[in-house]
């Protein structure tokens, strides 16, 4: 049977995913599930949105071959997904661009985010701009802090940032914000949730909207090189650029994929953001996931370098690749992520964000244990501009 | 009959309507809240509803957020929670205690060792909050198997068919939230909350506690008026909160407010 068809119709993978939440939110989240399900097949919402991707995202996004890296890896070539050169630089728009149309369709007139590194931000405070609806921006106090310019640009674009001093400061909360503004303002908010998690149908409509990132990437290294890769590699917060990219292949069993959480200091240590590596699972957010917790079932703080992944829980379908053993779960380090933010940037003149330095660190791993004939795609899932000042200031520098 | 069904049923034989108060459970400390539940039944409540601490309360407004976060330094866990109620049985038998929180500590508990626990230490109900009917088969079924009722929401936004989906799941009494928002908002809209009860009164026989936004005694008075119960949860927390620091002072007045409350509601 194909794994690719989950998840069922009250939202499950296997036993994960469902829609645990408020009975406030039930109606709204079947109406959404009903609009999504008939705009889907519908002609006109399609075209509308391939035409946002191709002119204002930018899209077809290159598959670069990273060259000089792979010679001094030594092993399989190495091909990076650039997601970072879409517009707002990264993979978020994919599927902020699309929920943008869904509340335009359903008539809502403002729109809803949580943002952990501010990707996310960014990416609905544009899509917001650019229909002429109300945004308003939750983010962790810890997160507004760490990027500010992140924060600037989104007020730049006309969006309400929300600081979040509740529990830890950080994603987590910020989504519990989102989801209270949400439940309180139902009749006329749009909430984009950012990655493949919350309550059914948000793991699966994100998912559809970020699967363009793998059927390009399949069309692209079929041309390139005249077959299927031997392995994927993506970072994995929410896990929304890895499943987009992961996805179109996971019928092709013999592509291996490999998912990259946040290793902080080390999944042995209490400081990481790594539920799939390490943690058990539970009920958080509106869906049954893999998640950081302690045994009493609270959940517990997060530590990743990279604000994107610093996330105590993780997207349903993952947890579902992970048991079901389609999909190889690692974490890379602060340390590792960091020796791969610098590798990139000096190798191949391309600086990537801090979440896919941890894809990149984990390919660096590999690529040296693969045959030269082997392939890999490496998810570029954004860029790194907006992590300057946080490189600086672990090396000491006042930039 | 269960003790929260034989409560409803002497309150309707005296022509009364349940009040009850809801405290998180080690707010502020985790000495202050058994002798707090005496208080409150001293003080005219007919059921409790004890908060279960959990790191990520979505559905709270801030009142109730600050709350789980006090009671979390003192690392009050669901087992804590259980031993509270234990020691409250201990010279309380007839007020039916109704567990209420978020699903996952229960799920890092495990279903079963949870109803078991629960049932031992005299708990009559359980709400999770993130917990709907399609998702709560086996939860229902341990519940129910261990003589706990299976407490479940209704909301403004819940739909006929819904309504009788839930209550043929719910035991006990069915909890209407009276709007939408979170805990401790303030927009409460009594005509619309009565028209809502005077639905679900057709899907269902369950006694309909009413919650969310009732900061008052003539809030209360309204509210039970058109419902058979007034569940009052962020106005009590908050006579906890502002005397955090001087716990001795918690219970005269959580009392004094719900005193009032009571006896609007006896008017």
């Amino acid at each position: 049977m194909s794994k690719a068809n989950l998840p069922d119709t009250n939202g499950h993978f296997g036993p994960y995913g469902g829609r645990f939440c408020a009975e406030t939110l039930m109606e709204p989240l079947d109406e959404l599930l009903e609009a999504y399900e008939r705009l889907k097949h519908d002609a006109d919402f399609q075209a509308e949105y391939d035409k946002d991707l191709a002119h204002y995202v930018g899209r077809p996004s290159p598959l670069y071959f990273a060259e000089r890296w792979t010679e001094i890896l030594g092993g399989a070539k190495v091909y990076l997904k650039r997601e970072d050169l879409n517009h707002t630089g990264a993979h978020k728009i994919n599927n902020t661009i699309g929920q943008a149309l869904l509340a335009k369709y359903l008539g809502k007139t403002r729109i809803i985010a949580e943002t952990g590194a501010g990707q996310h931000g960014v990416a609905s405070a544009t899509v917001a701009a650019r229909l002429g609806l109300e945004c308003v921006v939750y983010m962790g106090a810890e997160d507004v802090k760490r990027q500010a310019l992140n924060v600037y640009r989104m007020k730049l674009l006309g969006a309400e940032v929300v600081s979040v001093t509740s529990g830890s400061k950080t994603l987590k909360d910020a989504l519990n914000e989102a989801m209270r503004d949400w439940v309180t303002n139902v009749d006329n908010t749009f909430y984009i949730i950012g990655t493949v998690a919350g309550p059914h149908p948000y793991p699966m409509l994100v998912r559809d909207f970020q699967t363009v990132i793998g059927r390009e990437a399949k069309r692209q290294i079929l041309e390139a090189e005249g077959r299927l890769p031997d392995a994927l590699v993506a970072c994995v917060g929410g896990g929304s650029n890895a499943i987009g990219l992961f996805h179109p292949f996971i019928d092709d069993e013999a592509v291996a994929l490999y998912g990259v959480e946040g290793g902080g200091d080390g999944i042995d240590t209490p400081r990481h953001a790594a539920p799939l590596c390490v943690g058990r699972p539970g009920v958080l957010h509106g869906n049954r996931t893999y998640l950081v917790e302690d045994e009493n079932g609270q959940i517990i703080e997060t530590h990743s370098v990279s604000a994107g992944l610093d996330y105590p829980g993780v997207g349903p379908e993952h947890a579902w690749l992970k048991d079901s053993g389609r999909a190889n779960y690692v974490a890379a380090t602060d340390t590792e992520a960091l020796q791969a933010f610098h590798d990139l940037t000096r190798i191949e003149g391309i600086m990537p964000a801090l979440e896919s330095s941890h894809a990149l660190a984990y390919a660096a791993k590999l690529a040296p244990q693969m045959d030269k004939d082997k392939i890999i795609i490496v998810n570029l899932s954004g860029r790194g501009d907006k992590d300057i000042h946080t490189v600086a200031g672990l090396e000491g520098i006042t930039v | 009959m269960s003790r929260i069904a034989q409560r409803f049923s002497d309150l309707k034989t005296n022509g009364r309507k349940a009040l009850i108060p809801f405290v998180t459970a080690g707010d502020p400390n985790p000495g202050v809240t058994v002798p707090l539940l005496h208080a409150m039944v001293e003080a005219g409540a007919d059921l409790l509803e004890l908060g279960v601490p959990f790191s990520d309360p979505m559905a709270e407004g801030p009142v109730i957020q600050k709350a789980c976060e006090r009671a979390l330094l003192h690392n009050t866990s669901l087992r804590d929670v259980l031993a509270m109620v234990k020691a409250f049985r201990q010279t309380d038998s007839e007020t039916p205690v109704v567990l209420m929180g978020y699903m996952n500590p229960v799920e890092a508990m495990g279903y079963q060792s949870f109803a078991k626990a629960a049932v031992e230490s005299g708990v009559d109900g359980l709400l999770t909050v993130d917990m709907p009917p399609e998702e709560a088969g086996d939860l229902v079924a341990a519940l129910l198997e261990a003589s706990i009722d299976p407490i479940f929401l209704l909301a403004p936004t819940t739909v006929d068919e819904r309504i009788a989906k839930i209550c043929a799941d719910a035991s006990g009494f069915v909890y209407y939230v009276s709007l939408k928002g979170v805990t401790g908002a303030a927009n409460l809209d009594i005509a619309a909350v009565e028209h809502k009860v005077e639905q679900i009164r057709r899907h269902t026989d369950l006694p309909i506690g009413v919650g969310f936004g009732i900061r008052d005694a003539e809030t209360a008075q309204r509210v039970a008026a058109v419902a058979d119960g007034v569940v009052v949860g962020s106005a009590v927390v908050n006579c906890v909160a502002e005397n955090a620091d001087q716990p001795e002072k918690i219970n005269e007045a959580v009392c004094s407010l719900l005193r009032e409350m009571r006896q609007a509601m006896d008017d």
